[in-house]
């Protein structure tokens, strides 16, 4: 990997390094007269295997994987609320968050794979957390096409994308107070769906490049976050000193 | 009909800490051990790879390391009055999964419990009078810190610990833990390089009249050979440590001090991906038999085992002895029998955020324990008598990463979106810091671990079912803590200062800490504990059950340290002892 972020190689490469190191592991482990891998029965795993790691890949900007083109509109309007765009940053949607969320909804995370889904679904306390039946993808697919309904009713039939900033602004904070109330499910409510969205876009602005936003790395930029950076031994004991070097991120970029 | 296999002399469940201490001890002591482990091989090298670990949102935030839920889930409630439902995912607190367990993404804050931790009921009865105990159900340990002081020295040199000894064979030590138990020497390296915050913190403790000091860390100031010849490298102070695999080799998690030697033997094998269902016993009822385990195919076998050591997470360990019918399960209405009595936590709150115009912190340079701390308001190293409470915390301040999705403090009443949000962010990321306590957690009746009547695993399980509050007790101790975290606070003369308070209702979305203990408790008495004071069940005598589960109340500083003396304590009990003649090592 480019830790220095002053040679600019290529991440590929990087990988490739990482793969010679490790082979070169596993081969002093074959040399003839080492002790053997305790492991002896079949079907199990190998300890250490070569081309056995599980770099993140990249998103491709391109296209959309979940939302719908009315949802993109309504998604990319949202997180330049969130996110405007001014002296600090670009604004969330130029940041990449919308594609961020597309791409997080169309996967694990959209589908709650990880998660115990088993019924039954029972209404629960604030201190047992999300205990409804939708994951995070139904919830965005229902929490949208509610808010686009509220939206058309309140303002003579428009869509959230075409209201004034202001407008919008008055949107997302009702929903954040709780004065907006949506039709959604319950378990699900339509503060719950402000915090999701809030919460992820505030991931994609803050994630690592490789997943769709922080494009750049200008969220890293604007705070002073130095990313993937790995060593900081010559710096820990400079106190009250600024850090002197700009972000890297996982697959390469520096600035 | 299972698939019944050779017999072993040992077989572990679970290859965390614990197991791959006992692994290593009694492959040592020419045992031929097996390990069944229900997550994933993991090593450095494959999984905790340099080039990808620094990523906050795979690692820390989608928690890719982590027990999923979907394979085994717990409900929780806070009292008996209210249904518990399911954590459908963790938060409160993040178990580990896979080889190396919990010891993997671990801080690596490398404690000893105090000599008092471990008599506490009748330290705290002698000193104060029953009285003052009698709202609590606390236990003493059965062990003291004098017998395994050389068990938790031989974790500290296995893991490289940095630190600064405070007392030595009865000797103060200058810049230790004037407080702590007397220890046969030094930590094996010297304490890590100091951050800003903690320097801040050290001087404005000292100007207070305390005694802070570093933490010990098991992340390394320096290179290291373990006594096992496993090198390691220093830290590099990376920020991605807790929640991470270490991808320098310099923090102490099995696979950097153990199994590279463990796994070259040949008589120690692992088998992952392999989920034990339950234990079975002789018919008599006294000796464990085997344990049945579904392979990674979903292949259903049965391996036999001579010795029978459990070593998964603490609340794991008290599920599948309640699973295999071990042990008389407790019952909160009577405070009688011992299968998930004494279910304690950490007790948090009470901390404070101190921000500054003209400090800069670089809070992106941490380590998992890169901390300072003052123990003169921990344990009962202050006296109690006209207080209203016991227990106390450790006060720290320290920086273990600045990770900017969820670490981006902004001050009070500042917008959570939107242009002004975006400005206080920028102009405060940084220029931060926070004093902490950490606080001791004890036991009530009404606290417990049992099995849930309704949700089940993917097997068709029952889950754990764990009913948890604060007791009102380590509430008032936390609070008290808390004023004298801001004394200290406000004599940094911060811009803005928040203080919190410690509350009632645990709540299980917010992280606070993976320290759950007891519900497999040791002691001296079979009546209110599981194990002996060598972590042997009382009920089946080739059954150790290792790990925090034995705790009987939780101290205010982390656990690993002693979960992993009493692995070493444990090990030499089996090796010295019950190896020579199997049987009860303390007569029932």
């Amino acid at each position: 990997m480019t830790q220095s972020g002053d040679g600019g190689a290529d991440k590929s490469e990087g990988l490739k390094l990482c793969r010679r190191r490790f082979l070169a592991s596993v081969a002093v482990l074959a040399i003839p007269g080492a002790p053997a891998l305790a492991r002896s029965y079949s079907g199990i795993k190998p300890p250490f295997f070569p081309f056995g790691a599980d770099p993140p890949r990249p998103i491709n900007p391109a296209g959309w994987y979940f939302l719908k083109p009315n949802e993109v509109a309504m998604v990319e309007a949202i997180v330049d609320r969130f996110i405007p765009a001014d002296h600090l940053s670009p604004g969330g949607k130029d940041a990449g968050c919308a594609v961020f969320i597309d791409r997080q909804l169309a996967g694990s995370y959209g589908a709650s794979s990880r998660l115990y889904m088993k019924g039954p679904f029972m209404p629960g306390l604030a201190t047992q957390g999300y205990q409804g039946e939708l994951t995070p993808a139904g919830r965005y697919r229902l929490g949208l096409a509610r808010l686009s309904d509220y939206i058309r009713a309140h303002y003579a039939g428009k869509e959230f994308a075409a209201l004034s900033h202001a407008q919008q602004d008055d949107v997302l904070a009702g929903l954040e107070s709780g004065k907006i109330e949506l039709k959604l499910v319950p378990g699900f409510s339509a503060r719950a769906f402000f915090e999701l969205m809030l919460q992820n876009t505030m991931e994609g602005f803050f994630a690592d490049p490789l997943y769709g936003g922080n494009r750049g790395m200008v969220a890293w930029k604007m705070i002073g976050f130095p990313g993937a950076r790995y060593d900081y031994r010559d710096y820990v004991e400079k106190h009250n000193q600024p850090y002197p070097h700009g972000p890297v991120s996982i697959y390469g970029e520096h600035g | 009909m299972a698939k019944l296999l050779p017999r072993k002399d040992v077989v572990i469940m679970g290859l965390g800490w614990t197991g791959s201490i006992l692994g290593q001890e009694l492959t040592a002591a020419g045992l031929d051990v097996l390990a069944i482990e229900r997550g994933p091989w993991r090593d450095t090298a494959n999984d905790f790879n340099i080039g990808y670990m620094p990523d906050e949102l795979r690692y820390a935030i989608r928690k890719d390391l982590f027990l999923k839920p979907a394979d085994e889930a717990m409900t929780m409630r806070n009292n008996v009055s209210q249904t518990a439902l399911p954590m459908r995912d963790y938060g409160s607190f993040l178990p580990g999964a896979g080889v190396g367990g919990a010891g993997v993404h671990w801080n690596g804050q490398c404690w000893r419990y105090d000599p008092s931790d471990f008599i506490a009921k009748s330290h705290l009865t002698q000193r104060y009078g029953a009285r003052k105990i009698a709202e609590l159900q606390l236990q003493d340990w059965g062990v003291t810190f004098d017998e395994i002081e050389h068990c938790y020295d031989r974790y500290e040199y296995l893991c490289g610990t940095s630190g600064k000894a405070g007392v030595i064979k009865g000797q103060v030590q200058q810049g230790g833990n004037p407080f702590e138990g007397s220890r046969s020497r030094e930590y094996p390296n010297p304490p890590l390089k100091r951050p800003y915050c903690a320097s801040l913190f050290e001087e404005a403790a000292r100007n207070l009249g305390l005694h802070p000091f570093p933490t010990p860390a098991a992340n390394l100031s320096r290179p290291y050979v373990n006594p096992l010849g496993v090198a390691m490298g220093e830290c590099t102070y990376c920020g991605y440590c807790e929640r991470f695999g270490c991808a320098n080799y310099s923090k102490s998690t099995p696979q950097t001090t153990i199994l590279p030697v463990l796994i070259r033997k040949r008589n120690f094998e692992v088998r992952t991906e392999c989920e034990v269902m339950k234990i079975n016993l002789h018919p008599d009822g006294k000796t464990a038999k085997s344990v049945t385990y579904l392979d990674e195919k979903g292949v259903e076998c049965e391996q036999p085992g001579d010795l029978i050591l459990l070593c998964g997470y603490g609340l794991m360990n008290v599920r599948m002895l309640f699973l295999s019918g071990i042990g008389k399960p407790y019952d909160p209405k009577t405070g009688q029998g011992t299968l998930g009595r004494n279910y304690c936590y950490q007790t948090g709150g009470g901390g404070a955020t101190l921000y500054f115009d003209d400090k800069r912190f670089n809070p992106f340079m941490g380590a998992g324990a890169l901390i300072s701390s003052a123990h003169d308001f921990n344990g009962d190293n202050f006296d109690h008598a006209h207080l209203d409470f016991v227990g106390g915390a450790s006060i720290s301040s320290g920086q273990t990463n600045g990770r900017p999705i969820s670490g981006r403090p902004t001050p009070p009443g500042t917008p959570r979106w939107g242009s002004q949000w975006k400005a206080a962010t920028a102009a405060t990321y940084g220029h931060v810091m926070s004093i902490g306590g950490s606080g001791s957690s004890y036991a009530i009746r009404g606290n417990y671990l049992d099995l849930d009547p309704t949700y089940t695993d993917r097997h068709g399980r029952p889950l754990l079912r764990i009913t948890f509050d604060f007791p009102d007790n380590d509430i008032r101790m936390q609070n008290w803590v808390g004023a004298q975290v801001e004394k200290i606070a406000r004599s940094l003369n911060p811009k803005i200062l928040t203080t919190g308070k410690a509350s009632k209702g645990w709540n299980a979305v917010p992280y606070q800490s993976t320290h759950n203990t007891g519900g497999a408790v040791m002691g001296a008495d079979p009546k209110t504990s599981v194990v002996n004071r060598y972590l042997q069940s009382w009920d089946v005598s080739n059954l150790f059950v290792l790990g925090a589960s034995a705790f009987p109340q939780n101290a205010a500083v982390n656990p690993t340290g002693t979960v992993c003396a009493l692995a070493y304590w444990a090990a030499e009990a089996i090796r010295d002892r019950y190896i020579k003649s199997p049987g009860a090592l303390v007569p029932a």
